[in-house]
């Protein structure tokens, strides 16, 4: 028996991409946001077949078909219900829930906050654009309250969402800001997020060029954080209430313990649930 | 642009460069493929092309270092003088109706920021081959930016108009 294992081959980014071409605006943050996605792939260096990409209904939720892993591609503001539900009963795999601020926010605002009170191993990026590009345009729950067009003329007048804070307060262990204009310092924080044990949340300011074009004076705002990331919360609070949108970086990374199924606990075949359900 | 950090040995450097071709390869590569989407062919094939000097570039480098393998990506926390390598065209610089002039004037400031950038780091280095090396592609990258211009002479400047859409995806346009 010969016990010298063969030398793997190195994963590249490119190894993660599949062959089906993005139907997104050309000018969209999204390709980047791809693009940084294969490169923290390839970064941990994970097999394409052990990771899962699910998503919801939006622009950005297209993501787990331009991947070569197994994707999901499920019901709006439900993808963080449905890859909870994949990592508990499947531990072993790297699951990356991905998806838009409209369908992360607002139709799964309450999937958002109890996944990340429950800390399970999963990390969820947001591509947020503060905007509902995929049906033309409405305002989001990220929207600015005064941006004035014509299905909200005036503006909405409602305040906006503060996702971060929102994931420290509900408990994510793993908070971070990232930008599609810098690709490779995503793929960076992406790659962070993957090996962080627990809810790894990671916003990405990803503009909209067709219905926020002005979005693309971001790249030149966005800067790294001044700081390095806390582990104390009320810290990580304070800096995200009061930095200016911006900053980009990891800004919170506690050490609670991730949430795993009770031990003992079998797991049921798909014909158990078939025997009590489908018959 | 902030000052490039100029590596310290020619293997580092030439690594550098090297990465700096891939991201091109794989900007242009996005480019086309969102412009074949979008069927705006013309301009796919443009950037098509772009993607294939940029990748022969960068067989060339592995050539000129006698490299089998490609070097390792720069290591995390690498910075170039901006987000992205200086031959990297943003991504949000496109548009679905943008013609071939265009797209050449993109690669022109591509070319541009890469002639900088070598320049900029035969000056910042303090190792003679590293300079030597860096002034040649310097040299290469102002050949480039003279043929992206001979080019645009070839094509048509775009009416003032080109970004008229008839049936546009915003009601307010």
């Amino acid at each position: 028996m010969n016990d010298v294992a063969a030398p793997q081959a190195v994963r590249v980014a490119a190894d993660y991409k599949s062959a089906t071409k993005p139907i997104w605006c050309p000018g969209c943050g999204d390709f980047t946001v791809l693009s940084s996605i294969t490169k923290a792939l390839a970064i941990v260096q994970v097999p394409p077949h052990e990771v899962a990409v699910v998503s919801g209904i939006g622009c950005s939720s297209r993501i787990p078909a331009y991947t070569t892993c197994y994707g999901f591609h499920g019901v709006h503001g439900r993808a963080l219900a449905a890859g909870t539900g994949l990592k508990v009963a499947r531990p072993d795999l790297t699951v990356l829930v991905t998806g838009g601020d409209g369908d992360g926010y607002s139709i799964g605002g309450n999937h958002f906050m109890h996944a990340c009170r429950r800390n399970v191993d999963l990390t969820y990026i947001v591509m947020d654009n503060h905007v509902y590009g995929m049906t033309k345009g409405q305002a989001s729950p990220t929207t600015e309250p005064d941006w004035d067009n014509k299905l909200s003329p005036g503006g909405t007048g409602i305040r906006s969402f503060h996702p971060l804070v929102i994931a420290l307060a509900a408990g994510a262990s793993f908070v971070a800001r990232a930008s599609s204009g810098d690709p490779n310092g995503t793929a960076d924080i992406i790659a962070k997020g993957i090996r962080h044990p627990g809810f790894a949340f990671i916003e990405i300011l990803s503009p909209c060029v067709t219905f926020r074009p002005e979005q693309r004076a971001w790249k030149t705002l966005v800067h790294p954080a001044p700081v390095e990331p806390t582990d104390d919360p009320a810290r990580a609070a304070r800096r995200i209430m009061t930095d200016d949108g911006f900053n980009i970086g990891v800004l919170y990374a506690g050490e609670r313990k991730a949430y795993a199924a009770p031990r003992g606990q079998s797991l049921r075949a798909v014909a158990d649930f078939e025997a009590e359900f489908a018959t | 642009m902030s000052a490039p950090v100029a590596p310290r040995t020619l293997e580092v450097f030439m690594a550098m460069a090297y990465a700096m071709e891939r991201e091109a390869v794989e900007r242009y590569t996005e480019f086309a493929d969102a412009m074949e989407v979008h069927n705006n062919r013309e301009v796919a094939a443009m950037f098509r092309t772009m993607a294939n000097y940029e990748s022969k570039h960068a067989e060339q480098i592995m050539a000129e270092m006698g490299w089998k393998e490609p070097p390792p990506p720069p290591v995390s926390g690498f910075a170039w003088p901006s987000h992205e390598a200086p031959e990297t065209t943003p991504i949000d610089e496109v548009h679905y109706l943008m013609q071939p002039w265009h797209a050449l004037q993109l690669a022109l400031g591509a070319e541009q920021r890469a002639e900088i950038f070598f320049g900029a780091l035969a000056q910042a280095t303090t190792s003679e081959s590293v300079r030597r090396a860096a002034l040649e592609l310097q040299a290469e990258e102002h050949e480039h930016v003279e043929l992206v211009r001979a080019w645009l002479e070839k094509v048509p400047v775009p009416d003032g108009d080109w970004a008229n859409d008839p049936d546009p995806p915003r009601d307010d346009d």
